[in-house]
């Protein structure tokens, strides 16, 4: 049985939604809330217009009362003043009806909210850490991980006077290079987490948004109704690049899902039961190219891709870092001191400061490749190379 | 000693002492006023052109004025300007030339320390401001200074710490002085229950100051030794927590947020009577809801940290608390319409602010109303809908109500009349920029743009461009604001004693300008 609250807040919802489609077209979604695609994104947008229209309903009332008030009784019209100051009839009234309207508005609001809370029984877990500035998805099931970053055009774009023209994209900012894939039709149980300072994960047309805290774990869940492509960003202050790490949800059937953790899941899915074999399974192929000798030319060229997505943030394009901020990678002590000292930097990061351990982050290539690429661009010229032996050594 | 007992005449009528030093060494209530009154408008335009910086670069989507750093620098010394360098001052600045004229007493109970709170604010935003020119930049973790993010910066970081002190201490020794002056000074016969409405919202904010400031004193405390001491208060990894600073942070900050609105409160219930030329409805209520959003604003802090992952049980409690605050607060709302109804109005400059105060702070009312609903905060928590929020009830709400009164006690402050025409164009010229700038805010925040982002996608361009063009209009037309107080302490209509026809209290029965010296003989209350 459902309330007659519930079905006050499904029937409001239902004819907002028809009342903005009609007026505005598809212009709606530019000045409200969306809709969404799962039954919590739907109860909230529910919610939302309820509280919106009733909002709407006090304001005109109040501004009406204001306004007739205004006109009527000036003093140019030949208004002259009453003297009447209390009256405990209407404050009773105005007290009592304002407490009425609200507990009828937090019944909703607090059933909507226990089900927001309630993450049982999920069929699909996917740990989300947050990273400066990245996200980092972890599907506790297949033990398939990746990182997400921004899109290297969509990065080249955003930079200061960068000049591309940015109507040639479709998501400006929106665009990640693997976006996260879930299917329809399942709960999902995100688990977020941070591995520096806090983020935090949202995707507005799954009504999901929780912080991402450095040590601690926190839960919630979405029961994707629609198969498309679900964007959205990181919305708590993280530093620099804050504003450029979205999210990308990508929704498919579960066919295609199946599919999808078929081909990149690190080992047979079914048959793996412990977590440690399928990961040593999976990097196969990574530890082959770890173990051979990498000329320098091969190391550089690697090298300026890894410090483009991952290091320009911060210490800039051209090495030059930001003074007090972000160090120099230009003529700096480390990068161009001894290779023990440099390696640890970036495996261990720095404690206290914003540079974080790459270990997880970068495959032993990767690390050995940036590494190097360091020690000899931005008029840096050690000459060495860093083997991704050495960094294999480490670990 | 002849000299000295011939300089050692009667007290009552000597003036100001001469020169500059009168500034540095006054401890005269009045001198005081001015001075903080022009410290914040001073810094209403440092923080107002950092305020235009952001809206520059947000003008169009793309990079195009400011690294995303100095971006962030930005809106954290954006914050910390307005709230502790403006709206504070200002409060604090219309306290001091008002309260003792409002319940008839000679000056503040502790005039020394009125001075000393004072001189200390110049030196806590001169080390604020200096660290902007400092290697590695001003602060960029937003004025919350939420850990880690904030531990991260350069070195500045201490001298911000240290800036934040120096505020506290100058915001608690002012309220300590407040509350004396109000229950130490009042002329015989000004009972509690008769004195006006600011002075009564200035008392409890008095005590809101005192019972937070050191709350926050605290919580910036722990983070520079988290910093440089090796303590690891908000750091997991040594068995500390980081919403625990959150959760310190806004037991400071939710009351804050009540600082910055009941002197506005008080100011508002001043004018509208004066205006509608009719007692103010409800004065009894007016108290007892002031009290309550003060008692309530103690416990509703974590409302600001709805995504934070708290028990059920915890979000629950904050949502209904937070429900609960709009009921005194709209009570307020329709006492002053009350008050307006079957009055005999008029609409000179001061009303003209207080009505649009009531206007838009209804606005922002509501919408923090909508915030209040948990399940749909998570959508709109640390988007532009809250920017939209907190700007519709600080600037048209805290701002326009420092304007209002600037306008309403300016006369006899100086003893002139402000020009009027002036005085109403600077009003609509600013209303119509200001919800250019602001309401757009609402729409982007709810279709998906967060806040704090120095770069954005193509969709939200159109608004974010107006937003920008009434934030120009608004910013440059504040200019009006300075032509018109300029005008009006060089000269102008002179000013009878009452000033407003309809004005009714004790600072409306001594000449204008305002004697050096007030209430030296306590007045006799009816």
């Amino acid at each position: 049985m459902r309330s007659p609250i519930n079905l006050a807040v499904s029937w409001v919802a239902a004819m907002s939604a028809v009342v903005v489609s009609q007026t505005a077209g598809a212009a709606v979604s530019d000045i409200n809330m969306p809709v969404g695609v799962t039954p919590l994104s739907q109860e909230v947008y529910g919610l939302h217009m309820l509280i919106f229209w009733i909002c709407c309903v006090i304001g005109a009332a109040v501004f009406a009362v204001m306004f007739y008030s205004m006109f009527k009784h000036r003093k140019s019209k030949g208004a002259v003043a009453a003297d009447f100051h209390e009256s405990t009839t209407v404050e009773i009234i105005w007290t009592a009806v304002p407490l009425i309207i609200l507990v009828a508005m937090a019944i909703p609001a607090a059933k909507t909210l226990i089900a927001m809370e309630d993450t049982s029984n999920a069929e699909v877990t996917v740990k989300v850490t947050g990273y400066q500035w990245k996200w980092h998805y972890e599907y506790l099931d297949s033990g398939i991980n990746f990182f997400s970053t921004l899109d290297a055009e969509h990065n080249r774009a955003r930079q200061v006077g960068s000049g591309v023209d940015l109507t040639q994209f479709d998501h400006y900012l929106k665009e990640v290079d693997n976006p996260l894939v879930v299917p329809v039709g399942k709960k999902i149980r995100f688990l977020h987490t941070s591995a520096d300072v806090i983020h935090s994960w949202w995707v507005p047309d799954l009504a999901v948004k929780k912080d991402a805290i450095p040590g601690f774990i926190n839960e919630n869940w979405a029961l994707i109704e629609k198969p498309g492509i679900y964007r959205g960003k990181c919305t708590e202050l993280c530093g620099r690049d804050h504003g450029f790490m979205p999210v990308v949800v990508k929704a498919v059937p579960e066919e295609e899902y199946l599919a999808w953790v078929a081909e990149n899941a690190p080992a047979p899915v079914l048959a793996a039961t412990d977590s440690t074999a399928t990961a040593t399974a999976a990097t196969a192929a990574v530890e082959e190219d770890a173990d051979r000798e990498w000329a320098q030319d091969e190391l550089m060229a690697k090298g300026e891709t890894v410090y483009n997505q991952v290091c320009a943030a911060c210490h800039q394009a051209n090495g030059q870092g930001l003074p007090g901020a972000f160090p120099a990678i230009a003529g700096s002590a480390i990068a161009t001191g001894p290779q023990d000292a440099h390696i640890d930097v970036i495996y261990s990061g720095v404690q206290g400061s914003a540079m974080a351990s790459f270990a997880g982050q970068l495959s032993d290539v990767d690390m050995a490749a940036v590494i190097t690429y360091q020690r000899n661009a931005f008029g840096n010229t050690v000459g060495d190379t860093v083997q991704p032996s050495q960094i294999k050594a480490l670990r | 000693m002849s000299t000295a007992t011939a300089e050692h005449h009667d007290h009552d009528d000597h003036g100001p002492a001469k020169g500059w030093t009168r500034w540095l060494y006054t401890t005269n209530h009045k001198d005081i006023g001015t001075l903080y009154l022009l410290f914040a408008l001073v810094m209403f335009f440092i923080g107002g052109g950092m305020a235009l910086i952001i809206r520059a670069e947000l003008f169009q989507p793309g990079l195009q004025l400011v690294d995303p750093l100095f971006f962030n620098s930005m809106t954290t010394m954006h914050a910390l300007v307005m709230i502790f360098g403006v709206v504070m001052p200002a409060f604090v600045g219309l306290a001091n030339w008002m309260i003792p004229m409002m319940i008839g007493g000679p000056d503040m109970a502790l005039p020394r320390l009125n001075n000393w709170s004072f001189w200390i604010m110049p030196f806590a935003f001169l080390l604020l401001l200096s660290t902007l020119f400092m290697e590695g930049g001003g602060p960029a973790g937003g004025w919350t200074l939420y850990a880690p993010l904030s531990l991260q910066g350069g070195d500045s970081f201490a001298f911000v710490i240290f800036s934040i002190h120096f505020m506290g201490i100058s915001s608690v020794m002012g309220s300590i002085n407040i509350v004396a002056t109000i229950f130490n000074m009042r002329a015989p016969g000004m009972t509690l229950m008769k004195m006006p409405l600011f002075v009564w919202t200035w008392l409890i904010t008095a005590y809101l100051l005192i019972a937070v400031i050191p709350v926050l004193a605290g919580a910036v405390t722990m983070l520079l030794t988290d910093r440089y001491f090796g303590t690891s208060f908000f750091s997991a990894a040594g068995g500390g927590d980081p919403v625990m600073y959150q959760h310190i942070f806004w037991f400071f900050g939710h009351p804050e947020v009540y600082i910055l609105i009941l002197p506005a409160f008080g100011i508002i219930s001043s004018i509208i009577p004066t205006f509608a030329r009719k007692p103010l409805f409800g004065y009894a209520s007016m108290v007892y809801a002031t009290a309550s959003i003060a008692f309530l604003s103690f416990i509703v802090w974590a409302h600001h940290m709805f995504t934070v992952g708290m028990p059920l049980a915890g979000e629950m409690f904050f949502m209904f608390a937070t429900m609960m605050i709009s009921v005194p607060t709209g009570v307020k709302v329709f006492n002053w319409i009350a008050t307006m109804w079957r009055g005999s109005m008029t609409f000179e400059t001061p009303m003209l602010f207080a009505v649009g105060f009531l206007v838009m702070f209804t606005i922002g009312g509501l919408s923090g109303l909508m915030l209040a609903i948990t399940p749909a905060d998570i959508q709109y928590h640390d988007t532009y809908f809250v920017v939209a929020h907190f700007h519709y009830v600080l600037v048209p709400g805290a701002i326009y109500s420092i304007m209002a009164a600037t306008y309403y006690w300016m006369p006899k402050w100086t003893g002139n009349m402000y020009d009027e025409k002036w005085g109403k164009i600077h009003f609509w010229v600013s209303t119509i920029f200001l919800n250019v700038l602001f309401f757009p805010m609402h729409f982007v925040g709810l279709a998906g743009m967060p806040r704090r982002i120095p770069d954005y996608s193509l969709q939200f361009a159109d608004w974010n461009a107006v937003a920008t063009i009434g934030a120009f209009g608004f910013g440059f037309s504040q200019l009006i604001f300075v032509y018109v107080v300029l005008k009006c302490m060089r000269g102008g209509e002179k000013a009878t004693t009452e000033v407003w026809e309809g004005a009714e209290g004790l600072e409306w029965t001594v000449p204008s300008p305002a004697p050096y010296h007030t209430f030296e003989k306590p007045p006799v209350i009816n």
